[in-house]
This record gives C-alpha cells, sequence and structure tokens, in this order.
C-alpha cells in the first residue's frame, strides 16, 4: 500500500526544496565570500600602496653628513686678515673640502681615484662651508670638525639602496664604499634630519632639492582658488536653492553644474589655457591662472554640497522668519545660512582638497616649468606639489625616487588633516533635525 | 598706481560711503528709525552698491581693453620695417617689448625695440593714472547720488536685496558660461586645425606622429594626424579598469549595504573612500614605479612578452582607483530599493543572496549602469595615471600587454614645453581635447539621465 501510495503521488516539493537547501546554502556562503574577498582587496590595494610609499618615502627625511675636520686655512679663506664678508664669501672653499679628504685617505693619489674621492661630498658642501665662515668668522685659523651633506649617490649608497651588484659593476662606487666604511668606522658618518627637504625649493641636485617652493606655490593657488569659489558657489548654491524659479532656465543650469562635475579635469586645462593665458594675456605658469582654473573646476562640488547643506535645514525655521516679518533675503542670510554654515564648509574643504592633489590641468598651463626660486605672489611662475611629484618621478636620478615619495608623504599628509578637518566639522556641529 | 591698490582704494571708499549713507539715514530719522523704509544700514549698503559697483565695473573694462589699446599704440609708433611683419612676428615682437619693459636687467637691445618699451612703459603709467582719476571719480559721483536719493520713504532695502539676487543669478549662470568657455576654447582652435588637417584623416586614420617637419626641407616627419589608434588605446585602458573595478567595487557594494553589520562598515566604507581622494599623481608614481614592473616580471615569468608600459599596468590603477567611486554610487542605488522588495522576497523563502541577485540588482540596474557610464567617463579623462605609466607610440592593438597611448596622454604631451600656437601639433591637442570632450559629455548626458530616472523612481 504504502509503496503504491508513493508511487501514485505526484512528488512533494518540500522535498525539491529540501533537496536543494544544501546547494543554496553553499551558493549562499561563495556569494557572501566573493563579497568579502573583494572588500579585502580593495583594502590590500590601499595597503600596498601607502606600505610601498612609505618605505620607499620615508629615509629621505634623513641625509647622510660626513663629518670632516676643516683646517680654515687664512692663507685661503682670508688672505689679508680683513675679514671682508665679500672676500671671504668668494675664497675656495673647494680647497679646504680637497685638502681635508686628502689628509683623511693619504695613498689616494691616482686622478680618477681623486675624483671619486671629492665626489663623496654634495656640490653644496663649499656653500655650507662659505655659511660657516660668514656667521662665525673668527673660526678662521682653527681646525673644527663639520658635518657636511655628502652626495646623492653617497646619501643612497650609505642607506643601501644600492644593491650589491650595481656597486660590482661600477668601480668608482666600489672604491666609495670601501671609504665610507672607514669613514663610518671613524665614527664620521652620520644621518641628519633632512631639512633642505623642507626649505629649499627644486633644484637638479637630488641632495638639494626640496619642496619648500612646491608648498608655497601650492598655497597661492588654493588661496585664489579659496577666495573664488567659495563665495561664488555659496551664493549659486544659495540662489537654486532658495529662489530660482522652477523652470527651463534653471534646469539648464543645473544640467550644466552636474556635467561640469564629470568633465574630466585636463579640459579645464584647455579651457585655461585658451582663455585665461592666450585671451587675457595672464602670466604663464602663476598661480593666479591655476588658482583660476582650479576654481572652476571645485565651483561645482562647493555648489552641489551646499544645495544639500540648505536643503536639510527644515522648512520651518523659514516659515518661522518669513512670520515674524523678515524678507526672503533676510530669512536667508540672518537664519538659513548659518544653519547650514558647516555643511557648507564641509563641502568647500573636500573640494579644496580635491584642487590640491590636481595636477593635469596645471600641466596645461605651464605650471610644469623648473622653478628653483619660492615663489613670493600670485603672478610669478611657480609649481604646485602635485606637479613637483611629477616632476620628481621622471627625473632619472635614484635619489629622486626617495624624494618623490616623501613629498607624496607631505602631500598626504596636507590631505589627511584637511579631509580630517571635513569630518571633525561635521561630526561637531552638523545638526540632525 | 598698481591695480591691487586701486583695488584696495575702492573697498577703502566704498566702505566710506557705507558709513556715509547710515549716517544719512540717522540724519533723516531724526532720531526714531520707525519713520525709515528700511533699517537704516540698508541705507548704507545703498550708497556702498553705488560707490563700489560702477568702479568695479570701470576696472573690469579697463582690463579688458588696456592692453589691446597699449599694444596697438606701441605698433603703431613702431619704424615701418618693424611693424609691417606677420602678425605671428608681431606677436613675439611684442613679447620682446613687454619683457624688456619689466626686467630692465635685459643687457643688449635693439634701440628700436627698448624705444617701444620705454613707450610701453610711459603709456601703461599714463593708463594707469587715467584709471585711478576716472575710478576716484565715479566712486565719488555714486555715492553723492545715493546720499542724494535717501529718504525716509526711500526703499533701500529692496533695492539692496535686487542687487544680491543680480549677484546671484549671476554667480549661478557662472556654470553656463564656464561650459560655453570650454566649448568655444576647444572648438576655436579645433576648427582651425581642420583646416590644416581633413576631418575625415583625423576621425578615420590609422596613424598618429604628431611630429611636424619644422623646416619644409626637412626628410620624413611630415605629421600624420589618425586618432583611431589612440581612442581605441583609451578604450582599452578604461576597459581593463573596468575589469578591475566594476566586480570589485560592486560586490563590495553588496556587501557593505547587506551582509555587513554596522561596526564593519564603519570602518572599511571609510577606508575604501581613502582609495578616492588619493591625488591621481601617486596612483601614477605607483603604477609607473610599482605595478609595471611587477606586471613585466610576471609576464616573463610565464613566459609572455609585456610590455614596461603595458595597457595591463596602467588599467590595474586606473581601477584600484575607481574601486570606491563604483562602490559608493552602487551602494546609494540598492540603499535606494525599497525595503518592502526586500521582506517580498524573503516571505517567497529566497535566501539573502538569491534576493540580492534575483530581485535587488535588477531593480537597482539602471543606477549602476548610470554608475558605471559615469565611471567609465572617468577613466577615459583620467591624465596623470596613462601620463607617467602608459606610453606614448601609438599602437593600433586590442592586446593590454602591449603599450598603447591615449587621448589625455597625448593632449599633454602636444601641450607641454614649448609650443608655437599656431603649428597643427598644438592646435591638434585642442582637437584631441574636442573629441574627449565629447565623448564624456555624452556619456555623462546619457548617465545621469538614467540615474535621474532611476532616482525618480522610486522616490
Amino acid at each position: 500500500m504504502n509503496s503504491l501510495d508513493s508511487a501514485l503521488s505526484p512528488p512533494r516539493t518540500v522535498d525539491a526544496v529540501l533537496a536543494s537547501l544544501p546547494k543554496r546554502r553553499r551558493a549562499e556562503q561563495r556569494f557572501r565570500a566573493y563579497g568579502l574577498t573583494s572588500i579585502v582587496l580593495g583594502l590590500c590595494f590601499l595597503a600596498i600602496l601607502f606600505g610601498s610609499i612609505i618605505t620607499k618615502g620615508y629615509p629621505a627625511f634623513r641625509y647622510t653628513t660626513i663629518g670632516l675636520d676643516i683646517n680654515f686655512d687664512p692663507q685661503i679663506v682670508d688672505p689679508e686678515g680683513t675679514r671682508n664678508p665679500s672676500i671671504m664669501a668668494a675664497a675656495d672653499y673647494d680647497a679646504l673640502l680637497k685638502a681635508s679628504l686628502s689628509a683623511l685617505f693619504p695613498d689616494v693619489k691616482e686622478r680618477t681615484q681623486k675624483r671619486a674621492l671629492y665626489g663623496l661630498l654634495s656640490s653644496s658642501a663649499s656653500d655650507t662651508l662659505r655659511s660657516v665662515v660668514l656667521n662665525k668668522p673668527d673660526i678662521i685659523g682653527k681646525t673644527e670638525r663639520i658635518w657636511l651633506p655628502a652626495d646623492d649617490a653617497i646619501d643612497m649608497l650609505a642607506k643601501g639602496q644600492f644593491d650589491s651588484s650595481t656597486v660590482e659593476s661600477e668601480g668608482r662606487l666600489k672604491s666609495q664604499l670601501t671609504w665610507i666604511e672607514k669613514l663610518e668606522a671613524d665614527g664620521r658618518i652620520k644621518k641628519a634630519f633632512n631639512s633642505t627637504f623642507f626649505t629649499k625649493g627644486d633644484s637638479r641636485e637630488p641632495e638639494s632639492a626640496g619642496i619648500w617652493g612646491a608648498v608655497v606655490g601650492s598655497s597661492f593657488t588654493l588661496l585664489v582658488t579659496l577666495v573664488l569659489s567659495l563665495p561664488i558657489g555659496i551664493a549659486a548654491a544659495i540662489y537654486l536653492e532658495e529662489f530660482a524659479p522652477q523652470n527651463r532656465w534653471t534646469d539648464f543650469i543645473e544640467v550644466n553644474i552636474n556635467n561640469l562635475a564629470a568633465v574630466p579635469s585636463i579640459v579645464f586645462g584647455l579651457l585655461g589655457l585658451a582663455i585665461f593665458i592666450n585671451f587675457f594675456n595672464l602670466p604663464r605658469s602663476s598661480p593666479l591662472v591655476g588658482g583660476l582654473v582650479l576654481a572652476l573646476m571645485t565651483l561645482p562640488v562647493i555648489i552641489i554640497a551646499g544645495r544639500s547643506a540648505l536643503k536639510s535645514v527644515p522648512p520651518s525655521v523659514r516659515e518661522a522668519a518669513l512670520g515674524v516679518g523678515a524678507s526672503s533675503m533676510q530669512t536667508v542670510f540672518h537664519h538659513v545660512l548659518p544653519l547650514a554654515t558647516p555643511g557648507m564648509l564641509t563641502g568647500a574643504i573636500i573640494g579644496m582638497a580635491r584642487a590640491l592633489g590636481e595636477s593635469a590641468p596645471l600641466l596645461m598651463i605651464g605650471m610644469v616649468a623648473f622653478i628653483v626660486d619660492v615663489p613670493t605672489s600670485i603672478n610669478q611662475p611657480a609649481t604646485v606639489l602635485p606637479v613637483q611629484i611629477f616632476l620628481w618621478a621622471d627625473s632619472p636620478e635614484r635619489a629622486f625616487v626617495e624624494r618623490t615619495s616623501a613629498a607624496i608623504l607631505v602631500l598626504m599628509a596636507f590631505l589627511i588633516l584637511m579631509n580630517g578637518t571635513a569630518v571633525y566639522l561635521r561630526r561637531r556641529y552638523e545638526r540632525r533635525w | 598706481m598698481e591695480k591691487s591698490t586701486f583695488v584696495f582704494l575702492v573697498l577703502l571708499l566704498t566702505s566710506a560711503a557705507f558709513y556715509w549713507g547710515r549716517k544719512r539715514a540717522f540724519a533723516i530719522a531724526g532720531g526714531s528709525i520707525r519713520k525709515l523704509h528700511s533699517l537704516p544700514s540698508y541705507y548704507g549698503y545703498y550708497a556702498a552698491l553705488w560707490c563700489g559697483v560702477p568702479t568695479l565695473l570701470l576696472l573690469f573694462l579697463w582690463l579688458c581693453f588696456e592692453n589691446s589699446i597699449i599694444t596697438h599704440l606701441v605698433i603703431s609708433g613702431l619704424p615701418n620695417e618693424l611693424s609691417s611683419e606677420s602678425p605671428e612676428r608681431l606677436n613675439l615682437l611684442i613679447n620682446d617689448i613687454r619683457n624688456v619693459a619689466h626686467n630692465s636687467a635685459a643687457g643688449d637691445v635693439d634701440p628700436a625695440i627698448r624705444k617701444a618699451a620705454d613707450q610701453y612703459l610711459w603709456l601703461e603709467q599714463i593708463s594707469n593714472l587715467l584709471l585711478t582719476g576716472f575710478g576716484i571719480c565715479i566712486a565719488l559721483a555714486g555715492a553723492t547720488f545715493a546720499h542724494h536719493r535717501i529718504t525716509r520713504e526711500h526703499r533701500a532695502r529692496n533695492q539692496v536685496e535686487k542687487a544680491v539676487t543680480i549677484f546671484l543669478i549671476g554667480c549661478a549662470t557662472l556654470a553656463i558660461f564656464t561650459t560655453i568657455g570650454i566649448v568655444l576654447s576647444v572648438l576655436f582652435e579645433s576648427i582651425r586645425f581642420f583646416q590644416k588637417v581633413p576631418v575625415t584623416e583625423f576621425l578615420f586614420g590609422l596613424h598618429w606622429s604628431p611630429q611636424m617637419a619644422i623646416r619644409p626641407d626637412q626628410v620624413g616627419s611630415s605629421g600624420a594626424f589618425g586618432t583611431v589608434p589612440l581612442i581605441t588605446g583609451t578604450l582599452l585602458i578604461s576597459a581593463v579598469a573596468m575589469v578591475v573595478a566594476v566586480p570589485i567595487g560592486l560586490l563590495s557594494a553588496i556587501y557593505l549595504s547587506e551582509y555587513a553589520d554596522t561596526r564593519f562598515r564603519s570602518v572599511a566604507k571609510p577606508l575604501l573612500e581613502i582609495l578616492a581622494g588619493i591625488p591621481t599623481v601617486v596612483y601614477g608614481f605607483f603604477a609607473a614605479l610599482i605595478v609595471a614592473p611587477f606586471v613585466r616580471d610576471l609576464g616573463s615569468s610565464l613566459g609572455l612578452e609585456v610590455s614596461s608600459e603595458s595597457a595591463l599596468a596602467a588599467g590595474l590603477v586606473m581601477g584600484i582607483m575607481i574601486i570606491p567611486f563604483v562602490s559608493s554610487l552602487s551602494d546609494d542605488f540598492i540603499n535606494a530599493v525599497p525595503q518592502s522588495l526586500r521582506d517580498g522576497a524573503y516571505a517567497l523563502g529566497a535566501t539573502q543572496s538569491e534576493t540580492i541577485r534575483q530581485v535587488i540588482i535588477p531593480a537597482a540596474l539602471p543606477g549602476i549602469v548610470g554608475g558605471i557610464l559615469l565611471a567609465v567617463s572617468r577613466a577615459i579623462g583620467e591624465t596623470m595615471i596613462v601620463v607617467m605609466a602608459a606610453g606614448l607610440s601609438a599602437n593600433l592593438t586590442a592586446n593590454p600587454l602591449q603599450a598603447v597611448t591615449t587621448v589625455t596622454t597625448q593632449i599633454v604631451t602636444l601641450l607641454v614645453g614649448d609650443q608655437e600656437f599656431d603649428s597643427p601639433k598644438t592646435l591638434a591637442a585642442f582637437a584631441l581635447g574636442l573629441v574627449l570632450f565629447s565623448m564624456t559629455l555624452a556619456l555623462n548626458i546619457i548617465a545621469l539621465h538614467i540615474v535621474r530616472k532611476y532616482r525618480e523612481q522610486y522616490e
């Protein structure tokens, strides 16, 4: 009976469901795992990126210096004993360096070997000596240990950045390495904080290249951007959110703003080149033009953020103000705008952070020039941090890799600071109604 | 007087006008400001507007025309054999004169140019003097006019508010002017380019080598301007980027919005979004220094020939950059799907993954597609990664292991460095800009339209 019954009755759905359950459960597990894997992958990319840049960049904050006993020979520095700064400035400090090095390594006689020996020091070492003498003229005639910057290749060598095969294949490096080992044994090698990196402008020599010029250029550019885009952006947001009638014209403006937010940044660079530089004849490579271009670029960001900040202010605030007799303009400027300020500022800071990291449009308007001097006004040629990173990334010298990474670290520190401020502002002041 | 000093002076006069106007309002009120139509400070603003706005307009006009008028006067003052040069030479000449005028330290200079430079400086001084004189007159006249207009019945608030509204409208329409500016700046130069190089060659030519002969008798290098290899290169790199970004971005958005608990979400989401805040130049450095050599070594260990500037490396890094973009947009759209749809699926006995795959994703699909299109448009317009990690030679290939070049890379290489403004080489960059702008504009319009439609559906 039983068997007949089961043969006649149709297969029960619940059996099919029960049979499929393990499979479905596995599919569920798999799908979950895919999701988790992709998040972990994304975070891994982040970790690799930061890890590689930090490990490459942090050695650049310290620099190898060599301590040499310099005999400040009056015959060379100041032969007539007048202590006249212009005579002391013009003295042959290289001779002092060479004398000191030769005294340390008396067995180096051959010409090329000697050149390699003198090449241990940076070409800016004689400038260091000059400033020592000019600051303290009574050092003349004495012998003192002075810490001098090493050449960039030597710095790399001392930090172990060259692998042994490169050292073996280049005779110059090989003999320099033995000298360095001897200097190190004498306690004449010291790693000092690389203050040059933070106080100087760009240079062809990695050991005297710094980011200060780029930092100042970035500040000028951002200043122009902020002064232009913040008031204009907020005004546009106020109009569109509070006053604009619902019509085609307003729609058209909105479509334009949304589109501009998605236009590639390099196109803004073309706009800057064609209009600001070729049509208005503004100075090329200047923070003024850079700031103008970046202002046009950040405007949509500020407008969109400003509108959502205004939107979050509840209508009751407006109604109350209107109810006690304020005009619509007074309502907005006295009541709505102060309440929307934290949100607007957050948007503005995020927009500024984007502008700080932007480089493509600035390449178009000539901010890629090699500029040594630190700019002092918005009309002077300048470069900005990201473009400086781009320039150094292109340089062949090995020591620039380290400096590029260090400059990236500085840039990222600024960005983290700005975004952190934005997050703080949002947490601290944003009100939920 | 410098322009900045002039602006400072105008600001000073304007604030003086404010106090003058307010004082006048208090004076006519006779002790009880309730008799006035508006609050006293509105009369101040009214006077300040009449003082400042016309003066700043004058300054603006001056800045627009000063340069061309002075240049014109200097050219007409030049000796005949110089002023009859071709326009390009004349431009260079004017640049020389300006340089001589502003950096007096220049060594030996042609006496004619030295004379022109002196005249240039003199004209500049005259112009600045005139501007200051006119400016002060207009500012004073405006302030006095406003001062006279102020009476008890004068509707100062309404007029000030009208002026503010005009300013607000002006700021809002700036977006339109920016778009027009972009279109005009790339369009005009492109038209000039197409007068030298036919459009059909530009759009359908298979060779790109923009090196033009500098002298007519130079051998070889006639310049070829076919954009097909550039566009395929751009699309190839973008495709690689999408292959990386879309699955990772979409799956992480699904996990974050459907599976993850609040604690995991509040840590992982901001961390992923850091990827979006990293400057592109950093990605470019990362691609060129770490990813490209890694991909090359990996390829050679597998017995593949991989170029050190392969499209794969650039695309991979670009994909990493776009992950948070895709994931945060998809997250928005997935969250916008109403809870009732989920509840319905669960009530029918679907597992969570079945609900996601068969209900939520189809419901959110239009939005996700729009988001992906926006991501594609971003990948096409991305510059620094490809400038630093992709090649310069235009290969027509679909093999991601080879080096290709992109539209943005070519724009940068054509425009960075010394340039003659009239050579087809420079103009080609603007034509490429036009191509780039139209491609991204079309994608953006389609994507924004889809997204907007989708948002309306569930609101």
